[in-house]
C-alpha cells in the first residue's frame, strides 16, 4: 500500500492495540518525551491512552490551542527536534492554523496530531467537524488524514520523516475517531526515503568550484546567512568559511545567533530594521554569497534595486528558492554543512581588511545617530533598547530571547547579544503577535538548563496573556519581560511616518499586568524610572521560577534605522 | 510575456493531491485553462496535465512549488510547440436538424467527426483535435441547435526524449 512503500524493516514483533495507544507507541519510537495540546470529543482516545504513558510522555496541556502550537515551535526552535502538538476536531485543529503556517514559513519541524470525527461522519456537518485537511492544506509541508487504524504507525513514521528532513516544515495527521478505537497490529518502521521525495539535492561540485572562483577574485564579498545555517548544523562549518576567507557576514531576523554577534565578521542586521553598514553596503558589494536565506522583502526593500552590481551565489537546500526574489547568478543547492565545507576548502585566505573597514565606518555613524541615545538615554522615558542593554549586561549573551512581533521585536534582535546558536525565538515570516508568550514556555521545557527572557510589547502580551497559566502550572520559569508603550508600537510608527499620524486604533489602554501576572500567582513587578531598571532585571533573572517584568517605555518611540517600504536597501533612513 | 504552457506533473495517487497543486496556482492569482489526471505508463504514477497561461519567469517558480510537494516525483512545462496534444469534443444535435441540414457528410468528411451514437431525438458526435478545431465545429453546428457541447481538458505527451529519463 501507498504509505508502506518504503519503510525500514520491523524492529519489533507485531502487536494487537489500538488506533490511539499505536499514536503513542509511535511517538515513543520516534523518542517524543513532551508534547502540547489541548484535549477535546474527538481526540479523547488518544488522550487515554496518553494518561497510560505519562512516565514516558510529558504532555502540556496550554490554555488554548494556538498556545500549544507556539509552544511546539518554541521548543522546536530551541531544540532542533520535532515539535509535536495534540488537538481535537473543529475549532481545536483551526486553532492551530496560525502556529502551521507560521511553522511553514520559518521552516521549523512539527507533526501536529488532530482529532476527526468518524469516517461514517465525514462530510456530513457532523458536531465539532471541519475539512482540517483542505484547510491546512497550502500552510503544511504535507498532511494526511488516517481512517483506518492499520495505516496510524506508517502514517506517523511518514509525517516524522518528512518534519525534519530536508527544509523542515509542519505536518498535519488528522484520525478520525473510529480510528483511534479500532484495532490494529502495531510494528513501528521508521521511515528513511520516500521515492516522490528529494530532501536533500545532490551537491554539485562543479558549481561549488564555480562559486570559489568568484569568491576568490572578489574584491567586496559579503555574506548574508539566514536560519538555514542553524536549520543545518552548520555554525561551525559557516564560521570556518568566513574566517578563512575574511567576507563581512550579516544575518536575516532567523539567521540571528547562528554566529556570535561579537564575532569580529558578524557586522550585523539586515533589512527593514537591520544596521546601517550591511544594507548601504549590500548595494556596494561586488559578490553576495547567500546562505540559508531566502531573500525575504523585509530583507531586500525594492528589488529593482537590490544589489544590482554584484555577482550572486546562493547556497540553499531548497530548488524552489534560487531566483524567487533576486536572480542568482550561481546557485549551490545541497545541505550547507556539505556545501560550506566543500566550498571552504576551494576557496582562498584572505582578510579583506579595507572593505571590512567601511562597515566599521557606517558603524560609527549608525553609532552617532542611534544607537548610543538608544541604549544609554540620559532623559525622557526608559528606551526598549536599554532594557535589552540590561539584560545583556547580566546574562552575557548566554540567555535564549523569545520576541514576538513589532517594535520590542525588532529593538530585540538589534541589540541582544548571543554566544550559543539556537537562541533566537521569533516569529519572522508569519509576524505572528501572540507568539512570544508560549514559544518561551516551549522553549524553556526543551532546555530546561537554559535562561529563557520572552520579551514581549503590550499588545502581542495580550494575544496569548492565558499561557500565563500554563506557565504557573508547568512551573517552567520564564522570564517575561513587557516593553509596554500602551500603543501598537510598530503599526503607530508606520501611522506617525507614512498615514500624517492619524492613530487608528493603536493605542491600548491597558489592564494592570503586575495585578494579572500576581492573579496566575507569577511574581511581577512594573519599572517606570530609569534608576529602578538594573535592580529590576537583576532581580528577575535571580529570581527562582517564572517573573513578569513591566516596564514602561517611552509611548510614541521609533524604530530606526528604517528602509521604508518600496525604498531601496541603500536609502535606509536614520531618523 | 504572457502566453500558453502545459505543465505536466507525475505523481503518487494520493487524496488530495490536486488540491494541494491547485492551490499553488489559487496563491498567485492564476487561472487554470484545462486540467486533466489519468494514471501514466507506469503503473502507480498519476499525470497530471494542466495548462496555465503566465509568464516563463511564473511558470517557472510555479513548477518548483509543485515538484516541491512531497507526493510530487517530477513536474515539467512546455510550450505548444514542445509538446503533442489532443482534447476531445462532444456534441449532441437533434437528428432531425442534422438529416434536415444534411450535415452528416460534412460533418465526416470534412471535419473527421464521428458519430458516436445516434436516437430518434438527437446524435452524439465526437470530434478530437485543438480547441481551436473543435470550437470552429461548434461554430459551425450552432445555427443548427447544439443541445450539448462539453469539451476535455488537454492531453499532452511532451517531444524531448531525456526530460522523463529519471521515471523510467
Amino acid at each position: 500500500m501507498y504509505l508502506e512503500a518504503t519503510l525500514t524493516p520491523p524492529i519489533q514483533a507485531k502487536l494487537k492495540t489500538t488506533g490511539a495507544d499505536a499514536v503513542l507507541r509511535s511517538l515513543v519510537e520516534e523518542d517524543v518525551d513532551l508534547i502540547f495540546g489541548y484535549p477535546g470529543g474527538a481526540i479523547m482516545p488518544v488522550y487515554d491512552a496518553l494518561y497510560h504513558y505519562q512516565d514516558r510522555v510529558r504532555h502540556v496541556m496550554t490554555r488554548h490551542e494556538q498556545g500549544a502550537i507556539h509552544a511546539a515551535q518554541g521548543y522546536a526552535r530551541a531544540t532542533g527536534k520535532v515539535g509535536v502538538v495534540l488537538a481535537t476536531s473543529g475549532p481545536g485543529a483551526t486553532n492551530l492554523i496560525t502556529g502551521i503556517a507560521d511553522a511553514m514559513i520559518d521552516s521549523t519541524p512539527l507533526v501536529c496530531i488532530t482529532g476527526q470525527v468518524g469516517s461514517h461522519l465525514l462530510g456530513s456537518d457532523a458536531f465539532q467537524e471541519t475539512d482540517i485537511i483542505s484547510i491546512s492544506m497550502p500552510a503544511t509541508k504535507w498532511n494526511y488524514q488516517v481512517t483506518k487504524a492499520e495505516d496510524l504507525p506508517a502514517a506517523l513514521a511518514r509525517a516524522f520523516f518528512i518534519a525534519k528532513s530536508g527544509r523542515p516544515g509542519p505536518v498535519l495527521i488528522d484520525i478520525t475517531k473510529d480510528a483511534q478505537f479500532a484495532s490494529l497490529d502495531f510494528e513501528y518502521r521508521k521511515c528513511e526515503q520516500i521515492r516522490s521525495y528529494k530532501p536533500v539535492p545532490e551537491i554539485d561540485l562543479n558549481q561549488v568550484r564555480k562559486a570559489a572562483a568568484l569568491i576568490n577574485s572578489a574584491k567586496k564579498p559579503f555574506v548574508l546567512f539566514g536560519q538555514g545555517v542553524i536549520l543545518g548544523n552548520a555554525e561551525e562549518e559557516f564560521r570556518a568559511f568566513i574566517e578563512k576567507t575574511g567576507i563581512p557576514a550579516a544575518w536575516t531576523l532567523l539567521g540571528l545567533s547562528a554566529l556570535s554577534t561579537d564575532h569580529p565578521l558578524n557586522v550585523g542586521m539586515l533589512g527593514m530594521h537591520g544596521n546601517y553598514g550591511p544594507n548601504v553596503l549590500t548595494n556596494e558589494c561586488d559578490v553576495l554569497i547567500a546562505i540559508g536565506m531566502r531573500f525575504d522583502d523585509r530583507v531586500t526593500g525594492n528589488l529593482a534595486t537590490y544589489a544590482k552590481q554584484a555577482k550572486i551565489i546562493h547556497l540553499d537546500i531548497d530548488p524552489s528558492e534560487i531566483n524567487k526574489n533576486v536572480k542568482i547568478d550561481i546557485p549551490v543547492l545541497g545541505n550547507c554543512k556539505e556545501t560550506l565545507t566543500e566550498l571552504t576548502e576551494a576557496v582562498e585566505f584572505n582578510s579583506h581588511s579595507a572593505w571590512r573597514s567601511k562597515f566599521k565606518e557606517y558603524d560609527k555613524v549608525e553609532a552617532e545617530k542611534v544607537i548610543y541615545k538608544e541604549l544609554q538615554p540620559t532623559t525622557g522615558p526608559i528606551s526598549m533598547a536599554e532594557v535589552i542593554n540590561q539584560i545583556n549586561q547580566t546574562t552575557q549573551g548566554d540567555a535564549i530571547l523569545v520576541t514576538d512581533v513589532g517594535q520590542h521585536q525588532m529593538i530585540a534582535c538589534r541589540y541582544t547579544k548571543f554566544i550559543k546558536s539556537k537562541s533566537n525565538i521569533t516569529s519572522g515570516g508569519l509576524g505572528t503577535m501572540g507568539f512570544c508568550l508560549p514559544a518561551a514556555l516551549g522553549a524553556k521545557l526543551g532546555a530546561p538548563e537554559r535562561e529563557v527572557i520572552a520579551v514581549i510589547g503590550d499588545g502581542g502580551f495580550q494575544m496569548t496573556i492565558q499561557e500565563l497559566g500554563t506557565i504557573f502550572q508547568t512551573q517552567a520559569a520564564v522570564k517575561i519581560v513587557i516593553l509596554n508603550n500602551s500603543f501598537l508600537g510598530m503599526v503607530r510608527q508606520w501611522q506617525q511616518l507614512f498615514f500624517d499620524k492619524r492613530y487608528s486604533s493603536t493605542e491600548m489602554v491597558n489592564p494592570d499586568f503586575v495585578a494579572i501576572a500576581k492573579g496566575y500567582r507569577i511574581e511581577a513587578k512594573s519599572v517606570t524610572e530609569r534608576e529602578e531598571l538594573e535592580s529590576a532585571v537583576k532581580e528577575m533573572l535571580r529570581h527562582d521560577g517564572s517573573y513578569l517584568l513591566e516596564v514602561h517605555v517611552g509611548k510614541e518611540d521609533n524604530v530606526f534605522p528604517m528602509i521604508p517600504t518600496g525604498a531601496s536597501v541603500s536609502d535606509i533612513r536614520l531618523d | 510575456m504572457e502566453r500558453a504552457y502545459t505543465i505536466s506533473i507525475f505523481s503518487e495517487n494520493s487524496v488530495g493531491l490536486l488540491n494541494r497543486i491547485t492551490s499553488i496556482f489559487t496563491r498567485r492569482h492564476v487561472n487554470i485553462d484545462s486540467i486533466n489526471s489519468s494514471e501514466s505508463e507506469n503503473p502507480g504514477i498519476y499525470r497530471f496535465t494542466i495548462v496555465v497561461h503566465t509568464t516563463e519567469e511564473q511558470i517557472k517558480k510555479m513548477v518548483l512549488q509543485i515538484e516541491k510537494q512531497v507526493e510530487v516525483l517530477k513536474a515539467v512545462y512546455h510550450i505548444d510547440e514542445e509538446t503533442v496534444f489532443q482534447e476531445i469534443a462532444l456534441y449532441k444535435i437533434s437528428t432531425q436538424s442534422v438529416a434536415e441540414g444534411n450535415l452528416v457528410e460534412t460533418l465526416i468528411r470534412d471535419n473527421n467527426a464521428r458519430i458516436l451514437s445516434m436516437e430518434q431525438d438527437f446524435m452524439i458526435i465526437e470530434k478530437t483535435g485543438h480547441k481551436e478545431e473543435t470550437q470552429d465545429l461548434l461554430e459551425f453546428l450552432r445555427p443548427y441547435g447544439v443541445l450539448e457541447f462539453v469539451r476535455s481538458g488537454r492531453v499532452s505527451v511532451i517531444k524531448p526524449m531525456d526530460e522523463l529519463e529519471e521515471l523510467k
